[in-house]
């Protein structure tokens, strides 16, 4: 499952680093395997993100879905990123994962749904986790 | 045989592993099943799996009720798994085995039930940093509650407790000592019965987790001397859903019920209720049959190999793994050398996330496990989120060992290390 395109990533994120100033940041962890991803954006006089940036540790799946999912937000609306689906993060992915692994794909898309939508605290979260 | 398996093992390996149906299978197609994964929960022999078959097929009944065939042969062979096992462990009386579901269950109990009605404000719980989850969070809560406060015995780099501080942990204020017999990451076997007499010295109580120490090695608890132990069934070849707390008897007398209902009581009436005896009045409705006799069985089967010959069959298979991983790049091992403990193998590699490295090991079949393992304050000290851990039990074998060091080569390759 680990294409070469992964350890790329993992090797060299994407938009890694802290963006300041932000008009939003969310950090979160997953306490099963203890990655954890930070996401700061930027957006601009149209709402649009114009830039992100974020920061993390942990295995090569969570690494490279921020990159991915970082990549593939530029430039869309705050109601494009709200409704951003989890699907298509998968798809960007594209290895298959198994139940255990989903949860390290979607830990960005998690982070940045939830800077989104104004940092609900995390019950709020893990109830709309599915 | 595989050239790598010449041990020191003094019963058949492959006469046990022909006992475990979950080992004859390819997990993946053309991939066999390497199991090192023992130390979260063992495979079961057939001798386990057909006891508790038999029992559903032929004698499944309620126990401690019956007057017909069937209740009576249920009643005889759930409290005779209880002698069984009162036995496997020296306990003074079988009454002195209470069934749980599992080592947590056991600690909780004691933390609720002696602790709760014990501790009060002033008064100390010592634990050491090394623990699992189970022997932290119950007395943090039984903390909260009472207003007593804990102290941890810190561990070396090594992995092995730092007992230089203990005589200035250990005051009259301590009640409790509560500390693993086995770190399920470090392996690390502690020294029980010196840390017993040390308690007791103080007045305190010495509570024990045995979870990775009964399924591995002898135990003893006249000779330890603990007030309480537990442990596991799921861990030592028998089914999920039982475990036991030994507890000595003067202090279980004291201790309130744990949970109300049937079978624990000796009267009831609507304006209150009296406790039934020893072990029942810890153990509320109708309890855990099939896997109390598996547990049973369990306990046969590993009383047959000898669990002297278990526990040194595990140090060859430990020390063989600890040198061929150390010749790994990268490889950091955590825990003391392989004299000092049980069955497991934990480690890290630099630049790849335990995560990565059990899921490319997973894909050469080799189940171990990866995370925190139920212990994050000792992954915090060591400035780890997480670490790999393989863990041997008695179907192990040395080729085994040759597989995972291969797959964690391969690991390297693909991380471009």
């Amino acid at each position: 499952m680990y294409r070469e395109q992964i350890i790329d990533l993992y090797e060299h994120p994407l938009n890694y680093g802290a963006v300041d100033p932000h008009d939003f940041s969310y950090e979160e962890d997953n306490p099963l395997c203890g990655d954890v991803v930070r996401i700061d954006v930027r957006l601009d006089d149209e709402g649009r993100v114009a830039e992100v940036g974020w920061k993390g540790q942990g295995c090569a799946i969570s690494q490279a879905s921020a990159s991915l999912l970082t990549e593939e937000i530029k430039g869309m609306t705050l109601d494009e990123v709200k409704a951003f689906p989890k699907e298509r993060l998968l798809e960007l992915i594209g290895v298959p994962l198994s139940m255990a692994r989903v949860k390290c794909a979607l830990l960005s898309l998690k982070v940045l749904k939830a800077g989104a939508y104004g940092m609900p605290g995390p019950e709020e979260l893990r109830r709309s986790d599915d | 045989m595989p050239p790598g398996d010449r041990g020191m093992t003094v019963f058949d390996v492959e006469k046990v592993r022909s006992d475990f149906p979950v080992l004859q299978q390819e997990v993946h197609p053309g991939v066999p099943l390497v199991y090192l994964d023992s130390a979260a929960s063992s495979q079961k022999p057939v001798q386990v799996i057909e006891a508790m078959n038999d029992y559903y097929r032929h004698y499944h009944s309620n126990v401690h009720r019956g007057i017909h065939a069937l209740s009576e042969k249920a009643t005889n062979a759930y409290e005779g798994a209880r002698e069984k096992i009162a036995r496997f462990i020296n306990a003074p009386a079988s009454h002195e085995v209470i069934y749980v579901r599992n080592a947590t269950e056991g600690m909780n109990l004691v933390a609720l039930c002696w602790g709760r009605h014990t501790l009060q404000a002033g008064d100390e719980i010592l634990l050491t940093e090394m623990e699992h989850h189970a022997n932290l969070v119950p007395w943090q809560m039984v903390a909260r509650e009472t207003g007593a406060t804990i102290r941890y015995v810190p561990f070396n780099e090594d992995g092995t407790l730092d007992l230089s501080g203990l005589s200035s942990l250990l005051t009259e204020k301590t009640r409790v000592f509560s500390f693993t017999a086995m770190s399920n990451v470090f392996g690390t076997i502690t020294p029980v019965k010196e840390l017993v007499e040390a308690a007791h010295q103080v007045g305190a109580i010495a509570v024990v987790d045995a979870a990775q120490s009964v399924p591995h090695m002898p135990v003893d608890v006249q000779e330890l001397g603990c007030d309480f132990l537990v442990f596991s069934g799921h861990k030592m070849c028998g089914p999920t859903g039982i475990g036991v707390l030994y507890g000595k008897e003067a202090l279980l007398e004291e201790m309130p019920p744990f949970m109300g209902g049937g079978d624990m009581i000796r009267r009831v009436t609507l304006e209150g209720s009296t406790w039934n005896d020893l072990p029942w009045k810890f153990e509320a409705g109708t309890p855990s049959i099939a896997e109390a006799i598996g547990l049973g069985a369990a306990v046969d089967y590993l009383s047959e190999l000898g669990m002297e010959n278990v526990h040194r069959h595990e140090q060859d298979i430990t020390g063989y793994a600890l040198e061929a991983l150390s010749e790994i790049r990268g490889l950091r091992l955590l825990g003391p050398p392989a004299a000092q403990k049980g069955g497991v193998a934990a480690f890290a590699v630099e630049g790849v996330h335990p995560h990565d490295i059990a899921q490319l090991l997973d894909e050469d079949g080799i189940a171990i496990r990866a995370g925190h393992h139920c212990a994050m304050p000792l992954h915090q000290k060591l400035g780890l989120s997480a670490s790999a851990r393989a863990s041997f039990y008695i179907h192990t074998q040395r080729g085994e060992v040759d597989l995972l060091v291969e797959s964690l080569e391969r690991v390297k390759k693909v991380f471009r290390l």
